[in-house]
């Protein structure tokens, strides 16, 4: 608790020296970070939901401070055309009565869902608000004649959440019948095999001590009518798949699992009927529901990972203001025409390929380029869809849209090199393969000696063989293990998309990283003041943070969130791509590029611009030149210690930058990574890339931009970092969402932990397959035998697969999160 | 011994209502959200009923220490 002093009551992060930002949470004044914190502290605090903040287990997500005309902006979603795609009328008679789906995004502990709940159960017009913790979304039926749909995204907003409306769509609600389908079936075998377990160990116990034989016909009549719809409902699926597989001539592991269920039951039924032999009900059930449980684990991880891959690229259409005859009117991006004029205000992207025909600004394309300081667009200058306009408002004419546009053209070198992209099969899947080959093999081989030797046992044998051999614990080896990986790497903040992701990356050996975005926080810091007049430091600041202070750009952002208590300037004129120029207490002071603060003092010489990957920002009055900032865009708190752990693990990293020469060779002698280019294009990035591919690496990449979408698709494994552009992680096997690179090195280790235990639960399930064989070819292994053999090496390859859950968590829980240092 | 034949077939009716049973908690959304209920249920929702504390969720003033 002693941190309090220092850190942000609501998000945890450090308080800013001298900050006045302040609330009074249960009589106790707080402080806050940020202007942003404490808005939403405050609105907390005027909800009476103070509670939340002691319920909650962990810091909130540092609020972001929207804009008025951001809010604003949430109008669009109260549009009949848009709220169309995502909006159910329930019931579909009462056409006020409206239902929608939220995704939200800032929850991190259970007191989040029921701030929320409370928030906006309160809201008069909303008639259930319901959000699951598990996925992250929310249910909201409301009452259009009283509220709509943006007031209630504004009132998520104002306690720091945001919502997106979203379409769960046909996937979702596929998902949902699966997940039920699976559960029900699992129900109907885990009773069923309870019972029909009950019944056998009577049956086992009247083998030795004698049992009636009607009681014991009554018996095996009892387990089969419990078994019989185990068999045929619960177990169907594993019967279907292994038609499909024989259909198309392949081995699958479900072709041995359906003939042992199959074979075991039918033989059983037959024992039954003509009340001879052995009946294994007991194997068959349990045998069912230990696979139908593996499944089931394996179906979840499934569906977290599709549906946070569905998440990145699910959100609405993006939308543009065009400029028409009469006025303005916000449309959809993808209906616009070449020709449109368009305002782009200042932090909107810009919607499509175009030219500039009024205004000039600075242009953020690092996402695109990863370039990282802005570039100046003037009239007719060319501006690219995708892109950032950062200073002030332009009007652009459409040249291109939809398949014309340069993002359309990575789009389409990003479908590209997803085709091309080399798998490397799956351990289990070639392990199961030659295993069901051989076991098939052997038990037509035995089953054939059997029958010149000694006819009548010949099918029992070849049946123990079947359900005694068990793939159960083979087929369950490997999705017990990722289940168990993902689950653990998931608390950590990676998110597994994709299901092959974990075993390929604990191969990677060589591993590729973007710098701005990645290695570096993607936003530039004050380096260096170096004084140049008669004032000091903190007065230099504070002017130019007085300047900077209404500015968008980078710059600026770093230079006011140095100094907590600006002066107010007047006069403030911006030239976009030089400076600024304002009256301070009376001075005029010039900020910006040299050449431009040196017209306001021209006895001053042009100064030596320093090398390497800084920027200079000059400050000046009209007397003297005052101060040279030197700002750069900073590595991460972490990166060094991260690349060296990446070379101890043994991955050869490599620095591939859309940057200039100078800032890329600075980060890479920081880091001390040996092999690095600068200046790459996508498919330049791409191209390296595939010769490393052709020498037979197996490359992970980590990037974070449009620009290394291509690159994240056509890498074996790839990750993008959860600040990154959408298109990024929809293109990435998983997603960085808690944006700290140690967590790089720590999913590699447990890529590999995964491997190693996914191999010990093959390795198992093998060597008790090569003993058990022979005893059951031999004649030896009685029912009973079979099916505990069966359920303990199961049981062993779960309980192994569980050590990767433990042994993680404890080490994750460790390390705090820090590095998000956020626009404040 | 004979018993038996009485209890088992019961044991079944069991069976088939647990089956029934479970079968309706998946249908009805039971199974939705794993996590969730566990942490709602230490969320306090009656404050304004317990004597002393009288706060609403529509209290606009900060709540003193009361």
């Amino acid at each position: 608790m002693a941190e309090q002093e220092s850190s942000c009551f609501h998000c945890g992060q450090p308080v800013p020296s001298g900050s006045h930002y302040r609330v009074e949470i249960d009589g106790q004044s707080r402080d806050m970070c940020c202007p942003g914190c404490q808005a939403v502290a405050q609105a907390i605090v005027d909800g009476g939901l103070t509670d939340y903040y002691r319920h909650r287990t962990a810091t909130s997500v540092t609020a972001q401070n929207l804009v008025p005309e951001e809010l604003q902006n949430l109008a669009i979603y109260d549009q009949p055309d848009l709220q169309r795609s995502f909006v159910t009328n329930e019931p579909r008679d009462a056409a006020e009565i409206k239902q929608a789906s939220l995704i939200l995004e800032g929850i991190v502990c259970a007191a989040c869902v029921w701030l929320n709940e409370r928030h906006v159960n309160a809201l008069p017009g909303v008639i259930e608000f319901r959000v699951n913790y598990a996925t992250h979304r929310a249910q909201v039926k409301w009452d259009d004649t009283l509220i709509h749909l943006s007031e209630i995204l504004r009132a998520i907003a104002a306690i720091g959440y945001i919502a997106h409306p979203f379409d769960p769509g046909r996937q979702e609600q596929l998902y949902k019948k699966e997940k039920s389908q699976a559960l029900r079936r699992l129900a109907v075998a885990g009773l069923g095999a309870m019972q029909v377990m009950m019944l056998a160990v009577a049956l086992y116990a009247g083998d030795y001590q004698g049992m009636e034989s009607r009681m014991q016909t009554f018996f095996r009549w009892v387990s089969l009518l419990i078994a019989s719809p185990v068999v045929l409902y619960s177990a169907r699926p594993f019967f279907t798949s292994a038609l499909r597989d024989l259909k198309r001539m392949q081995l699958g592991m479900d072709v041995p699992v359906a003939l042992a269920i199959g074979g075991a039951y039918l033989a059983s039924v037959w024992a039954t009927l003509t009340r001879s032999g052995e009946v294994y009900f007991d194997s068959v059930t349990m045998f069912t529901f230990f696979l139908l449980a593996g499944r089931y684990l394996e179906m979840g991880a499934r569906h977290r990972a599709g549906q946070a891959a569905e998440e990145l690229v699910k959100l609405l259409p993006a939308m543009a203001t065009r400029l028409t005859e009469t006025g303005e009117e916000v449309v959809a991006v993808a209906d616009l025409v070449p020709g449109d004029r368009l305002r782009v205000k200042p932090g909107d992207s810009i919607p499509a390929d175009g030219r500039v025909i009024e205004g000039s600004s600075s242009i953020d394309e690092s996402l695109l380029t990863g370039e990282s300081l802005p570039l100046t667009r003037s009239i007719h200058d060319e501006v690219v869809g995708g892109t950032v306009n950062v200073e002030s408002p332009l009007i652009i004419e459409v040249e291109r849209v939809g398949e014309d546009t340069v993002l359309a053209a990575i789009q389409r070198l990003l479908h590209r090199a997803q085709t091309e992209k080399p798998r490397l099969a799956g351990l289990a899947d070639r392990v199961a393969g030659i295993f069901v080959g051989v076991i098939l093999l052997l038990a037509l081989a035995v089953g054939w000696w059997w029958w010149q030797h000694q006819p009548d046992e010949a099918f029992w044998i070849v049946l123990s063989m079947l359900v005694v051999t068990c793939p159960c614990a083979l087929s369950l080896a490997t999705p017990a293990a990722l289940t168990a990986a993902t689950g653990s790497l998931t608390r950590l903040g990676v998110l597994t998309t994709r299901g092959h992701a974990l075993e390929t990356l604990a191969r990677a050996n060589h591993i590729i990283l973007d710098k701005t975005g990645t290695l570096t926080t993607g936003r530039l810091q004050l380096q260096d003041i170096r004084l140049q007049g008669s004032l000091d430091e903190g007065a230099c600041l504070r002017i130019a943070a007085a300047l900077e202070q209404a500015s968008e750009h980078p710059v600026a952002r770093a230079l006011s969130h140095e100094v907590s208590d600006v002066p107010l300037a007047r006069e403030v004129t911006a030239i976009p791509g030089q400076g600024l120029e304002g009256l301070v207490d009376g001075t005029r002071y010039r900020i910006g590029q040299p050449g431009y603060v040196s017209e306001l003092v021209p006895q001053v010489a042009s100064h030596e611009v320093s090398e390497g990957s800084q920027t200079e920002v000059w400050l000046a009055s009209e007397l003297e030149l005052l101060a040279l900032f030197s700002l750069s865009d900073s590595l991460r708190p972490d990166a060094a210690e991260s690349i060296t752990d990446l070379k101890r693990l043994g991955l050869k990293p490599l620095l591939y930058s859309g940057d200039s020469e100078a800032a890329v060779v600075g980060v890479a002698q920081e880091l001390g990574i040996e092999d690095f280019s600068a200046r790459m294009r996508p498919e330049d990035k791409l191209k390296a890339m595939h010769a490393l591919q052709t020498e037979g690496t197996v490359v992970a990449m980590v990037g974070d931009g449009v620009n290394d979408a291509p690159v994240l698709a056509g890498a074996q494994i790839s990750l993008a970092m959860g600040g990154g552009t959408q298109l990024a992680q929809a293109s990435a096997d998983m997603v960085l969402l808690s944006e700290q690179l140690p967590h790089l090195p720590r999913a590699v280790e447990m890529a590999r932990a995964t491997l190693r235990i996914i191999r010990q639960n093959l390795a198992w399930a093998v060597v008790y397959n090569i003993v058990a064989l022979p005893l059951a070819a031999m004649g030896y292994v009685a029912p009973w035998m079979a099916a505990i053999g069966m359920s303990a090496s199961s049981l062993i390859v779960v309980l192994n697969a569980l050590r990767l859950n433990k042994h993680y968590t404890q080490r994750g829980a460790a390390h705090s999160r820090s590095a998000k240092l956020d626009m404040a | 011994m004979s018993i038996l034949f009485l209890l088992i077939p019961l044991g079944m009716i069991f069976l088939g209502v647990a089956i029934w049973a479970f079968l309706w908690a998946v249908r009805s959304g039971q199974f939705d959200d794993m996590e969730g209920p566990a942490h709602r249920i230490l969320m306090d929702d009656d404050d304004p009923r317990i004597p002393g504390r009288t706060k609403t969720a529509k209290d606009d003033k900060p709540p003193s220490d009361a």
